[in-house]
């Protein structure tokens, strides 16, 4: 089976093609870098994907935070931290780099603020 | 009136690089212009990744991105930064005036260097008919709305064309849990990037209709629904094709002008199909040492795009005041 699978690595794009027999990857090609075989391997056994969103900081200047996850986490997992962020209330000043959530969903990755609260 | 080497408008990814590059090239007292309370332009509502994978050579958000040069700029103690600075004349011997709380200044510059980035599209200039309701807005309003205010202006949505902004926000109103009914898009294929159209669109499964257009939209306070219609090649209603969906926002995502009113304003010769400044080499006006960096010269796909040939803008600008070119 030929799987065709669009590469986000870069604004590239590339569209990576994947022979599959049997679930095992057999071939990949398509790719003009040394990421796509490897973001083409990760998309067929566990898609992965960086979170942003903002969390609310309420009585501080910037009302809304930017954060991240510092690594990517699986794409069925995007919707819970989606409703996990929701929940934060940070009422202070942060950073940018700050951990917001440590052990975020329990992914042992962290939740990081992208932005100054005050500059 | 006060005077300065290089005066930069506008406080975004265009006008920080240039700022440093200028710096860099030996000017001593350059003052930088920016509307806003905060420095970083744009970039500090797109809060997704996807930034600096060339310029940074790592993956960034757009505040993260923003936050590199937001605090080289502030370091460099010869680059003043004038906030909460509005622009309202620009003359052709380069007097520049500009509103700040409490005081109109002017300010005679030896270059000048605009980084205005530019504006999107708006719903009467893509010509679609139908009532004037609430609940449509352009894609990068939206994201203001939901990134910065916390806010989520509507609950089932259409995006009109599928820009990258557009594209984006399909992704950003789906996780913030609102139902995106579609992306319509007249073109026969996506206009954004395939990236986008593999992460925005395809990941959470979101209908997407090439080579169809709205044809009306419907509502008296609020958007109610929108109906749409397949195009042949002359981008005219394929007749029978018409279909109706049900939606309370409707986004415009129909692509950016540049924004170059003031160097209009100046004199300078401006394109009126593109919005771009007229010019023979990169960042040039028809103005001996009026330049225009960034999205305002050109709209670039990447910020990382910007931020390069915005670096040339500072160069350039800093020889012409030094009197090499």
């Amino acid at each position: 089976m030929n799987k065709k699978i669009t590469c986000i690595e870069c604004p590239k794009g590339c569209v990576l093609s994947v022979d599959l027999q049997n679930d095992e990857i057999m071939s990949i090609s398509g790719n003009e870098c040394p990421k796509g075989p490897e973001y083409a391997l990760s998309e067929i056994k566990n898609p992965l994907r960086i979170f942003t969103a903002s969390v609310s900081n309420p009585g501080q200047l910037l009302k809304m935070i930017p954060v991240r996850t510092d690594k990517p986490i699986p794409k069925d997992k995007l919707f819970m931290a989606m409703k996990e962020v929701k929940k934060i209330r940070l009422c202070r000043p942060v950073n940018i780099g700050d951990v917001i959530a440590e052990n975020f969903l329990g992914l042992d990755i962290n939740l990081v603020a992208t932005r100054d609260s005050v500059s | 009136m006060f005077k300065r080497s290089l005066v930069i408008v506008g406080g975004g990814p265009a006008g920080m690089a240039a700022a440093i590059a200028a710096y860099e090239h030996g000017v001593e007292d350059i003052l930088l212009i920016e509307r806003d309370q905060y420095l970083g332009g744009i970039l500090n509502q797109c809060v997704h990744a996807g930034f600096g994978l060339n310029y940074f050579k790592e993956v960034l958000t757009g505040p993260e991105y923003a936050d590199r040069f937001i605090r080289k700029v502030k370091n460099i103690r010869q680059i003043e930064i004038s906030m909460q600075s509005f622009v309202v004349d620009l003359s052709k011997d380069k007097v520049l005036t500009f509103l700040k709380p409490g005081s109109l200044k002017q300010v005679q510059a030896k270059a000048l260097i605009m980084a205005t980035g530019c504006r999107e599209k708006t719903r009467e200039m893509i010509h679609i008919p139908g009532t004037r309701p609430a609940g449509i807005f352009s894609a990068g309003l939206a994201q203001k709305l939901i990134n910065i205010e916390g806010l989520l202006p509507g609950k089932k949505v259409v995006i009109v064309g599928s820009g990258d902004i557009g594209l984006i926000m399909a992704r950003r109103f789906f996780l913030e849990g609102a139902e995106v009914k579609a992306v319509i898009e007249i073109q026969p294929k996506s206009q954004g990037l395939i990236r986008n159209q593999a992460q925005c669109i395809e990941d959470f499964a979101i209908p997407f209709f090439c080579g169809h257009k709205i044809q009306r939209i419907y509502g008296n306070n609020r958007v109610e629904k929108v109906s749409v219609v397949q195009v042949d090649e002359n981008f005219n209603a394929v007749a029978g094709s018409g279909f109706d969906i049900e939606c309370d926002t409707v986004l415009i995502s129909a692509g950016l002008i540049p924004e170059n009113e003031l160097i209009e304003m100046a004199g300078a010769a401006v394109d009126k199909e593109t919005n771009c400044p007229v010019s023979n080499e990169l960042n040039k006006t028809s103005i001996p040492g009026l330049f225009v960096c960034g999205n305002s010269f050109k709209v670039y796909d990447l910020v990382d795009s910007v931020s390069r040939d915005s670096v040339i803008a500072g160069r350039l600008a800093a020889e012409y005041s030094k009197g090499l070119k």
